[in-house]
């Protein structure tokens, strides 16, 4: 077994302290013939420090397109030629959406806008459809608005938001490529001010923005500073008329690979399979990436494109003797 | 999926026309994409997806669920 391998098990398995930087880019840098044994550590580590259970989520777009903001992957920007329109949810539609997702199984359900930070007509929106929500299924809710002021946080808090997501989306390093319309650092500030109010930071990325494998070491160890409570993992899927529409897909190998390494960087985080992995790893890599360190999935579709039946993902679990994580156990 | 647009001339994933070029490689994507152009008159639809569905509006031709 290869001396990272061997240092993970002493350290991530025995003792759940995750991989630094160094230790996440040895596995990086695996040999194939050396990928089944890292997944399988991950698989353990998963186990050990997680168990089991495997957190169902469903997702929904609360505002689709027309984003001021320039993130070189989304198409939902206003500033790139994406075929995405501008559509706002109405609220009888969004309590179906989350009914239609409890239904699954699923524990959360995480309501999206495209947006720099949320203004009062979207604030407006979102208690409307928190407080819909709340009255008429039983299901934790998640937000993901973009930056945050404290105020928003407090408000989130208050009317029963218990996770906020907000992507890093890549490396510190690398960030600038991806984004210019807003830094790095103003993500971390609304990560911070998140954690601290107790709400549940959740806080991932894309892989496949063009970084190179010495960036996606870093992020990893960036996430692992943050420790979120959960990392979404996203694989690019390139979108048409945006600048990253033409990057090629990552390797399926290198994904399992950045699955097994960001596992062994955070044990202990629910690190669940988001956007990308259709077209990344094919219906193979969902079992694959169960197996090896993946905690978590987003069932059904994402935000604008569109995922496996939540039905497939289930049966998957049932297959592997995976139960999902009960609503009485999440509370 | 139902809908009223009955007759297709443009590709309704890049907008493109149907008789001209090869959209084997748009159908293929559609697969995990919800249709984003009217196929009678290449209009931008308004699209939303759900998590079980979608419905896909245009202005001139009705809307298109999952």
């Amino acid at each position: 077994m290869p001396e990272i391998l061997e240092h993970a098990r002493a350290q991530v398995l025995e003792r759940g302290v995750g991989l630094d930087e160094a230790g996440v880019l040895a596995v990086l840098r695996l040999p194939d013939e050396h990928l089944p044994a890292a997944l399988q550590l991950a698989h353990e580590v998963r186990m050990r420090w997680c168990g089991p259970e495997v957190e169902v989520e469903g997702i929904v777009s609360l505002k689709t397109g027309g984003c001021p903001e320039d993130c070189h992957f989304c198409s939902q920007s206003g500033l790139f030629t994406s075929p995405v329109r501008a559509v706002w949810l109405d609220i009888p539609a969004l309590v179906e959406a989350a009914r239609q997702t409890a239904a699954t199984g699923a524990t959360e359900f995480c309501v999206v806008a495209a947006v720099r930070g949320p203004d009062p007509r979207l604030m407006t929106q979102l208690r409307e459809g928190v407080r819909a929500i709340r009255a008429e299924v039983d299901i934790q809710i998640a937000a993901s608005l973009g930056m945050l002021t404290r105020e928003q946080v407090d408000e989130l808090v208050e009317i029963g938001v218990h996770r906020y997501n907000h992507n890093l989306e890549t490396a510190r390093s690398h960030f600038p490529k991806v984004v210019t319309t807003h830094s790095w650092e103003e993500r971390w500030e609304t990560l911070r001010m998140v954690r601290d109010s107790g709400m549940e930071v959740c806080c991932g990325g894309i892989l496949g923005l063009g970084e190179t494998i010495e960036q996606r070491a870093e992020f990893a160890a960036q996430l692992g500073e943050l420790a979120p409570h959960e990392v979404p993992l996203n694989f690019l899927n390139p979108r048409p008329g945006t600048p990253l529409g033409d990057q090629p897909v990552v390797d399926a190998k290198d994904a399992l690979r950045a699955i097994a390494a960001f596992r062994l960087a955070l044990p202990r985080t629910i690190l669940r399979y988001a956007g990308g992995r259709e077209i990344t790893l094919g219906d193979l890599g969902t079992r694959d990436g169960l197996l090896g360190g993946v905690n978590a999935v987003i069932v059904g579709n994402y935000l604008t494109t569109l995922g496996r039946p939540a039905g497939t993902d289930l049966a998957l679990l049932s297959e592997l003797s995976m139960p999902v994580k009960a609503l009485s156990t999440a509370l | 999926m139902t809908g009223t647009v009955t007759t297709a001339a443009y590709c309704d994933r890049c907008g493109g026309s149907l008789a001209e070029g090869d959209h084997g490689a748009c159908a293929a994507a559609r697969r995990l994409e919800p249709p984003r152009y009217c196929g009678a008159c290449r209009r931008r639809m308004k699209v939303q997806v759900v998590p079980a569905g979608w419905t896909a509006t245009c202005v001139e031709h009705g809307t298109l669920r999952s």
